[in-house]
């Protein structure tokens, strides 16, 4: 018992409360959400099964935390021994008593007046041995201490002056803290870092546009790379086994101005697959070269080891915002499957080798050219989740075109860089829905339909239960096996985060960013 | 919060200093800064707020009173600092530019009055009588609500615009004023126009201008009516003279008493 009471009081004051360890076998814990997206693999599925189809009807609110800025929350929480770990826009953070919701402390940190696209927002934090780490708007990553969230190291990642910002949870991997970089629509050159999380000391960087001389850089003509874009703003995922880091890439820069950057503007719209420790690119995937209508490939990319036509293989799923579903080897980048998930006309196919075979017609003119999706994409940033026990891939798809007109794009630090402007579709009502697809091979099991194109991510568990939410602030709860509806909360705000669910005092929780509220739930008692 | 205020005044204060008079009084406005305007509008703002300003990820632009923009230093200060609760950022223009862009988007929502050929006291009498177009839609606070409030509609719309709508209201249907027509489990038929609607419920006004909720699973029957409006043509109603009055009437609805 003494032995017992040494090794639980080392525990708890040893510097390493999330080891690197620990977030490899985050499958062995799933009382716990650890990083971004559950795992590494990014399969934002939980092996809890409290909740399930049969009792999911009976969850309420067990708390909710108000947050006081008003920019869109975008947070995925982090939860580990009784806290959990949120961002606040626009890039607070705060932890709160898994118990009462109840905050413990705050870290706060101003922003100056930095030109984003698309909102004031952060996605979460990382964590990792006894800190965590968060991005900010004006491109910082920031280390902070676990217990009191004081400032361990401050370093700044790129000069938001040229807006760079920095929205996405970082990804701790080992003893690094791997960043990627927003503001391709103001022509930043694109990259991803890694740096070391003790000392944050920049340890290595991959530009996502080559320099001259580099491989790739003959994909972009003149000096076009400069200003090339391809940002890497959403979260990748990793696999411990291969040490190989998986991460998507945004639209080259101006986003519809095609004739400013010949060329197939590698490596833009790609998934890339680099050596965590050096950086070094193992392999890339270009899904659309020379992309004009800004639809990024900043997804979550998952990984799946599963038959494949029969073959045990190690796999990468990837529901693209251009609307297709592709499936790759993730050892080598062979590309195995596309087939489309939602509407899109920007594209007559992809080709034998996962190449697209481009719509002239949708490319924007300056007369105005329709296209779907539009530039919000069939999937966006929020996160997908594949669920090992129904084999399913789950997906917010929305369905939404614009018409888009050719306009000159000249560069200036700080403004936007688009070479376009956007109508919607005369009498069109966009829509989406929660698509289940067989992971293997694309087809559409069921459909879930939404009034309007959504934001929210999915969540899957092995209580045989999908979360997710609307626009119009329905959160909800469907049958995995067939997508009827279990359980549904109108919480009042719209939902623009990925859900997680965790355990507490021996009580499965779900937990949602919706409006400007945390809010926690669990079964009644 | 406050740091972030301090910065933004910082960032004005700096253009202030450059150019005080610039930032602190609007400049007369020429021609020339209208097609300036129009150009940094078209590459700066357009992919939010439309090509001419109907909105889209951004808000719609072409309406006489914009909510953060009320005066013209409301509109310097929002595209200077960009608005804190939502998507639109600080834009790092000059003084000059930022006078030429509001000018600019000035013209979105307001159009100048135009030659029109009625009688607007007499079209004022056709709207309250024979056209009996206050069962549906308020001007100055007065009438119903199952169409739109028109009580600036001069200021928003070209008197070719109004006279479309009156002879063909189903091709002028306004955004926000979608017809539906929705049969209950209990055998009842009701029409309307649907004020929101989500995955799993619908409210709507109907034709009594009654509010009324529905849960989608209390319905029979959902029928979204494209293309269609409550309103009727008035090609029979009114003669053509009369017509011209209506638009007359119509078109000095400027928003002021």
């Amino acid at each position: 018992m003494r032995t017992l009471w040494l090794a639980l009081a080392l525990a708890l004051h040893s510097p390493a409360q999330v080891p690197y360890d620990r977030i490899v076998k985050s499958a062995a814990q799933p009382e716990n959400w650890l990083t971004y997206s559950g795992n590494y693999q990014a399969h934002r599925y939980s092996m809890l099964d409290q909740i399930t189809r049969a009792n999911a009807h009976r969850l309420q609110v067990a708390w909710m935390y108000q947050i006081h800025a008003h920019h869109k929350v975008e947070t995925s929480p982090l939860v580990f021994d009784g806290i959990m770990y949120i961002s606040e826009p626009p890039n607070d953070v705060t932890a709160l008593d898994l118990r009462t919701g109840r905050p413990i402390w705050s870290y706060r940190r101003g922003v100056p007046a930095v030109p984003v696209c698309c909102g004031q927002v952060n996605r979460g934090v990382a964590a990792l041995d006894d800190q965590l780490f968060v991005g900010t708007l004006d491109a910082h990553l920031v280390a902070l201490d676990m217990k009191t969230g004081r400032v361990r190291w401050d370093v700044e990642v790129a000069d938001y002056k040229s807006a760079h910002s920095i929205t996405l949870a970082p990804l701790a991997i080992k003893d690094k803290i791997i960043v990627g970089i927003a503001g391709a629509e103001y022509g930043i050159r694109g990259f991803l870092d890694a740096y070391d999380a003790r000392t944050g000391k920049r340890v290595w960087r991959f530009w996502t546009v080559p320099a001259p001389g580099e491989p790739g850089n003959e994909t972009w003509s003149g000096d076009s790379w400069k200003t090339g874009g391809a940002p890497t703003w959403v979260t990748g995922s990793y696999d411990a086994g291969s040490n190989l880091l998986y991460w998507g890439t945004g639209n080259p820069s101006p986003d519809f101005y095609g004739a400013a950057r010949q060329g197939d503007n590698l490596y833009s719209d790609c998934l890339l697959a680099l050596d965590a420790d050096t950086g070094k690119l193992k392999w890339h995937f270009q899904f659309i070269p020379h992309d004009v209508n800004d639809i990024d490939a900043n997804e979550i990319p998952v990984l799946v080891d599963a038959a494949f036509r029969g073959q045990p293989r190690k796999l990468v799923l990837f529901a693209n915002r251009n609307g297709f579903y592709y499936i790759l080897d993730r050892v080598t980048g062979e590309f195995l499957h596309a087939s489309q998930f939602a509407t899109q006309t920007w594209a007559k196919g992809i080709d034998e080798r996962g190449r697209p075979i481009p719509n002239p017609a949708s490319a924007p003119s300056p007369e105005g050219a329709p296209v779907y999706p539009d530039d919000d994409g069939a999937a966006n940033w929020y996160s997908p989740s594949y669920s090992p026990q129904t084999g399913l891939f789950y997906q917010n798809a929305r369905e939404q075109g614009a018409i888009y007109y050719l306009t000159e794009s000249p560069y200036e630090p700080g403004k936007r860089f688009t070479g376009a402007s956007r109508r919607s579709i005369p009498g069109e009502e966009p829509w989406g829905a929660l698509r289940a697809l067989d992971a293997m091979t694309g087809e559409r099991k069921w459909e879930f339909r939404l009034q309007t194109p959504p934001w929210s991510g999915v969540l899957s568990t092995a209580g045989g239960v999908v979360f997710s939410g609307d626009m119009q602030g329905n959160f909800f709860a469907l049958n995995a096996a067939d997508g009827k509806l279990l359980w549904r909360l109108q919480t009042g705000g719209g939902i623009w985060a990925n859900p997680i669910t965790y355990m507490s005092d021996g009580k499965q929780y779900v937990a949602i960013a919706a409006g400007s509220a945390i809010v926690a739930l669990a079964l009644d008692r | 919060m406050r740091c972030v205020s301090v910065v933004l005044l910082l960032c004005v204060a700096r253009l202030a200093a450059q150019d005080p008079a610039e930032v602190t009084q609007k400049p007369v406005t020429i021609p020339e800064d209208l097609a300036a305007g129009e150009r940094i509008y078209r590459i700066q703002c357009a992919s939010c707020h439309g090509a001419r300003g109907e909105g889209g990820r951004g808000a719609a632009l072409n309406r006489p009173t914009l909510l953060h923009a009320l005066d013209d230093r409301a509109m310097f200060q929002v595209i200077a600092r960009g608005i804190p609760d939502s998507e639109m950022p600080g834009h790092w223009f000059t003084a000059r530019e930022i006078w030429q862009v509001s000018a600019f988007v000035r013209t979105l929502g307001r159009l100048a009055p135009q030659n029109v050929r009625g009688d607007p006291a007499s079209g004022g009498r056709l709207y309250a009588g024979k056209g009996g177009c206050a069962r549906c839609h308020t001007v100055h606070g007065r009438g119903g609500a199952i169409g739109p409030d028109l009580s600036d509609i001069g200021a928003r719309r070209s008197p070719a615009y109004l006279g479309e709508a009156l002879l063909t209201p189903e091709s002028r249907v306004p955004d926000g004023f979608l017809q539906v027509e929705l049969a209950t489990r209990e055998g009842g038929r009701i029409k309307g126009v649907r004020l929101n609607e989500d995955a799993f419920s619908i409210q709507i006004r109907d034709l009594s201008g009654q509010f009324r909720s529905f849960w989608k699973s209390e319905l029979a029957e959902l029928n979204k009516q494209r293309g269609k409006s409550p309103m009727p043509s008035y090609k029979a109603v009114l003669t053509a003279a009369e017509l011209d009055d209506m638009i007359a009437y119509l078109d000095a609805l400027r928003g002021e008493r």
